[in-house]
């Protein structure tokens, strides 16, 4: 490969995580350039011009979203770093922050200079307790060294950074489910109108991005737009609405893969040249069936579209939700794709805070009727269940508030859709009685049993 | 003014006036059904039983252009050119799937579960739901809870977060929580901190289902033998319009009456549980003095009040107005310079205020100011209830007529003896007192939920109650007996009684014509009636 990692470039180096190495590596010099050459206003320009889309997820364009906030607004504006990275499959944020606070910070600072927000909290998962401690201990040294506090390296620009952590919920990586924790209260994700932009935070206008989106933030200070653009897909010509994947991404590789782990690649890459020439090729020989391309939320691909494109737009292509945080896990030929959609159903009925109606009954009732396919009692009639409830739940209809949802149906409606044969035999061959019945059955489990691990 | 379209109907919103789908549609006679959403209380959007397809006009070529995606009617606002569709197949579509989801655990125990007959999710279950049930999921049994002033029946609940919402926004007390997560959400308390507040009764009304229960009123009445009156709490000089529903003239539970000037839609625990005493059996039921009997007792009180010699009037707060007005235009016919005194009135502590701005007054009686109004109008002045026994010490008073009404003792051995010296003492109350020991006449008096009358709140609003229930056999209202003794024809009509006050009196003069359900503000009127009103002129 000719492409040389930028966003993981220093992470092999000895204490990788110490300012000292980071600003040896040329660390904290585009905050210098931009706090003495820049207005706020051209680094929104600057970012918007780079065309860099959130790495969160959703992958909306980054300086579109600063844009959003009103102009000389009176108060406070906050800043929000989303580090609670739940998805299952996914851990590139957490590589960066044990191995690259500096790189992180550097990018929040650079933001929060574009953004006018003289606070940032860092919301990190509780899981992750060593880039706690190697944040904490940036966060420490930067302000020992000038970069955070009042009047960074003798500018007026004054900032802050709090890192909250979380207690361990999965919905707290939605946006507004983020602030409301942040704000001390239970992680139901807030109706929108009105967006955080308008009142987020305290009622405040507020940025939420993730910490990858910061790292290349940091990088296109430094590089310039123009060597962002150079990297990965452009635009779809016939779709006016795409507005093009650039930049390097990082792609966390798991499953069964030869060499698992957190890669550095351009946008556009196809997952098949990510699971061969990153990670090695399908373990012990084996063929590969299927892979979760960015994230358990965006469901399943199978071996014969590996050649997906991972930028924004080719996950869509592929019938699956997007391209998600780009974490792919790989299931070998041997792998039940009943197993597969049991455990992420579990996942996501466990996850849901419960708040709208058919998220909260939807994902319980997917798991329920999953349960009992497992158990040998499943029947045809549940794949067309399982579909309607995964077409009806999620923001996509419009019947849930966040996206937790879509995140739960969408592993139903590509695993029941794509894998429909392998569902249809293994309901057959362990029920063998009744999987044709449609009559209603007695149900099964008490709410004690029902998510003990099994 | 913004011009909406609603399933092809169009509708212009007054000025000022800020709606969401859900308050738009009403306004055309379509209901959007909802859970979680409620006037009083701020936007969630979690139930999800308000989506609507929601488009724009534009208002140029008229092109309509629908948004792909659902949306909840609640947190929409009614904007200009805004298109709301809430009969399409896509709409019907998601309301099913809303409607089945909260059945898949629901304990469909509606046949002793209190909220049958008025339960959101029955009515939206015959409305928008399946006829049958797909989910192979064992419903679970009606767990119930003690959560302090009301009963929690766990596994009925929707979460429609309305009572957490209530706690934290209306009482400001914040005791319910929301404990789990996903389908193991329950309403709950910190142990040790129960619900406990003096507005807690609301929450059940609020549940759209009946997962909250009403002590007081569980298991004690289906809810379609009930009939409802409109009326007015009389526990305070608030005045919250209430509805007080009965079954077969007895009192089952008492319910806030939406007001947007007075209560909006809450009222206190001290109105809502304020009923028993009207069936208290300690009440006197039976006229007592020379004769018992009804038809001969109002031709003898007559005669009596004729030759007592000097009257005197104690005109109680807890007269309505028109009683107030027949009882003091009865005396003063007879006597001229009869005295009229305002009855003690009950004070306890301070007004309490609460967040959203719903007051318990400290003023324990309805209609201090409406009574004080009618004593001004016909005395030039309100005389207080000290002043008349002092005028009785001095043996200047003869004959008197006590009206009670109060909820409580309200009388001493010590004021009642006071009265000893009197030659004639009529007393109308509904509890046996000191005062009614010594009555040369001493007659049953009516609660309020038995009398049909006006009352004038604290702000000076005067709102009307309905007859709710008949009173007990033997007790004559005070209105219908004022009514009798004066001499006017056919049945006690209060209705005439407010005209002729309305007319007489210029403090009153906004009642005339028919009182609206919230009432009328008698406030403007006090602006005109800048001089004092002289006595006994109109």
């Amino acid at each position: 490969m000719s492409y040389q990692p930028v966003l993981l470039a220093n992470i092999h180096k000895k204490d990788s995580h110490a300012l000292a190495v980071y600003q040896a590596g040329g660390g904290y010099r585009a905050l210098r350039q931009v706090l003495k050459e820049m207005s706020p206003k051209d680094v929104v320009e600057l970012v918007k011009s780079s065309g860099l889309r959130g790495r969160g997820g959703a992958g909306f364009p980054t300086g579109m979203k600063w844009s959003f906030l009103p102009e000389n607004h009176p108060g406070p504006i906050y800043f929000c770093v989303n580090a609670d990275e739940s998805e299952p499959g996914t851990f590139v944020n957490r590589v960066q922050m044990e191995r690259d606070p500096h790189q992180v910070l550097e990018g929040i600072i650079i933001s929060c200079y574009a953004t006018r927000a003289s606070t940032a909290y860092i919301y990190l998962r509780y899981e992750y307790p060593l880039c706690l401690r190697r944040m904490q201990s940036a966060i420490e040294e930067c302000y020992a060294a000038g970069l955070l506090g009042k009047n960074i390296l003798g500018s007026p620009f004054s900032l802050d950074v709090h890192i909250h952590r979380g207690a361990a919920a999965y919905v707290c990586g939605e946006e507004t489910g983020l602030i409301e924790s942040i704000e001390g209260r239970r992680a139901w994700p807030r109706i929108k109108p009105p967006f955080p932009a308008v009142e987020g935070l305290f009622r405040k206008p507020t940025v939420v991005n993730n910490i990858e989106t910061m790292a290349c933030v940091t990088q296109i200070a430094e590089r310039g737009a123009a060597w962002f653009r150079s990297i990965g897909t452009p635009p779809e010509p016939n779709n006016p609405r795409d507005p093009g994947s650039f930049g390097p991404k990082l792609f966390g590789l798991s499953g069964h893969v030869n060499r698992p782990g957190c890669y550095e690649a351009p946008l556009g890459i196809t997952l098949r040249q990510l699971v061969e020439e990153f990670g090695g090729g399908v373990w012990k020989g084996r063929r590969a069936k299927a892979a979760v391309l960015g994230g358990l939320s965006t469901g399943v691909v199978t071996a014969g579209e590996f050649d997906t494109p991972m930028d924004f737009s080719g996950p869509l292509r592929a019938g699956c939700l997007g391209l998600g945080t780009g974490c792919v896990v790989v299931f070998d030929e041997t792998y039940s794709m009943v197993d597969f959609l049991h455990n992420s159903c579990r996942f996501f009925a466990h996850e849901s805070c419960g708040q709208c109606t058919p998220c909260r009954e939807g994902t319980h009732w997917a798991l329920q009727m999953l349960n009992r396919i497992q158990a040998g009692r499943g029947r045809l009639k549940d794949l067309e269940l399982l579909l309607e409830i995964g077409d009806s739940i999620g923001i996509m209809p419009g019947t849930t508030i966040c996206g937790l949802a879509d995140g739960a149906a969408w592993p139903i409606k590509t695993a029941v859709r794509k894998f429909r044969d392998e569902f249809e035999e293994y309901v057959a061959r362990t029920n063998p009685e009744g999987y044709l019945d449609t009559t209603p059955v007695p149900g099964m489990g008490t709410p004690q049993s029902l998510y003990s691990i099994a | 003014m913004p011009t909406i379209l609603i399933d092809n109907r169009e509708l212009t919103i007054p000025a000022g006036q800020k709606l969401n789908a859900i308050e738009a549609a009403r306004m055309l006679g379509i209901k959007i059904p909802h859970y979680c959403w409620h006037p009083g209380l701020s936007i969630v959007g979690s139930c999800r039983m308000c989506l609507v397809e929601i488009g724009s006009r534009d208002p140029k070529s008229g092109k309509i252009t629908m948004q792909p995606k659902l949306m909840p009617a609640c947190n929409t606002l009614a904007t200009d050119n805004l298109v709301v569709v809430t009969d399409s197949e896509k709409v019907a579509h998601a309301r099913a799937m809303v409607e089945e989801g909260l059945l898949l655990r629901h304990p469909v125990d509606c046949p002793i579960c209190d909220k049958a007959g008025e339960c959101k999710l029955q009515d939206y279950y015959f409305k928008y739901g399946q006829d049958e049930r797909r989910a192979d999921i064992r419903p679970f049994t009606s767990r119930r809870r003690d959560l302090g002033d009301v009963t929690l029946f766990v596994d009925r609940c929707v979460m429609c977060s309305r009572c957490v919402r209530f706690a934290n926004e209306v009482s400001g007390t914040s005791e319910l929580m929301i404990t789990g997560r996903g389908a193991h959400e329950e309403i709950n308390v910190v142990p040790g901190y129960p619900l406990n507040n003096k507005l807690s009764g609301n929450v059940v009304d609020l549940c759209p289902v009946g997962a909250l229960g009403d002590k007081d009123f569980l298991y004690k009445q289906r809810v379609w033998f009930l009939e409802s009156h409109p009326s007015v709490c009389t526990g305070c000089s608030t005045g919250c319009s209430i509805w007080i529903e009965e079954n077969q003239d007895r009192i089952y539970r008492i319910k806030p009456r939406q007001n947007p000037f007075v209560n909006q839609w809450w009222i206190c625990n001290d109105g809502r549980y304020d009923y028993p005493h009207v069936h208290d059996a300690r009440r006197v039921t039976q006229p007592r003095g020379s004769t018992a009997d009804w038809t001969t007792l109002p031709g003898q009180l007559r005669e009596a009040l004729q030759s007592a010699g000097r009257l005197a009037a104690v005109v109680s707060p807890f007269l309505s107005v028109e009683e107030a007005y027949l009882l003091c235009k009865l005396i003063r016919d007879i006597d001229k310079n009869a005295v009229l005194a305002l009855g003690p009135v009950p004070t306890v502590g301070e007004d309490e205020r609460f967040p959203k701005g719903f007051i318990i007054s400290a003023e324990k009686c309805p209609n201090r100011r409406g009574v004080e109004a009618v004593l001004a109008y016909f005395s030039g002045q309100v005389t207080g209830f000290e002043e008349l026994l002092s005028e009785i010490d001095l043996g200047q008073i003869q004959g008197a007529w006590v009206s009670g009404g109060y909820k409580a003792d309200w009388i001493g051995l010590a004021t009642a003896a006071r009265f000893q010296r009197l030659k004639l003492l009529v007393v109308q109350d509904l509890f046996p007192s000191p005062l009614m020991e010594i009555a040369t006449h001493a007659l049953p008096g009516a609660a309020y939920a038995e009398r049909p009358g006006s009352y004038v709140n604290r702000n000076d609003r005067l709102q009307t109650a309905a007859q709710a229930i008949r009173p007990p056999a033997g007790v004559r209202t005070e209105g219908s007996l004022l009514w009798e003794l004066s001499c006017r024809k056919g049945l006690y009509s209060p209705g005439a009684v407010l005209t002729e006050v309305a007319r007489e009196i210029g403090y009153f003069s906004a009642a005339l014509g028919p009182v609206p359900e919230t009432g009328v503000d008698l406030k403007a009127n006090l602006l005109a009636q800048a001089s004092p009103v002289q006595p006994n002129q109109a």
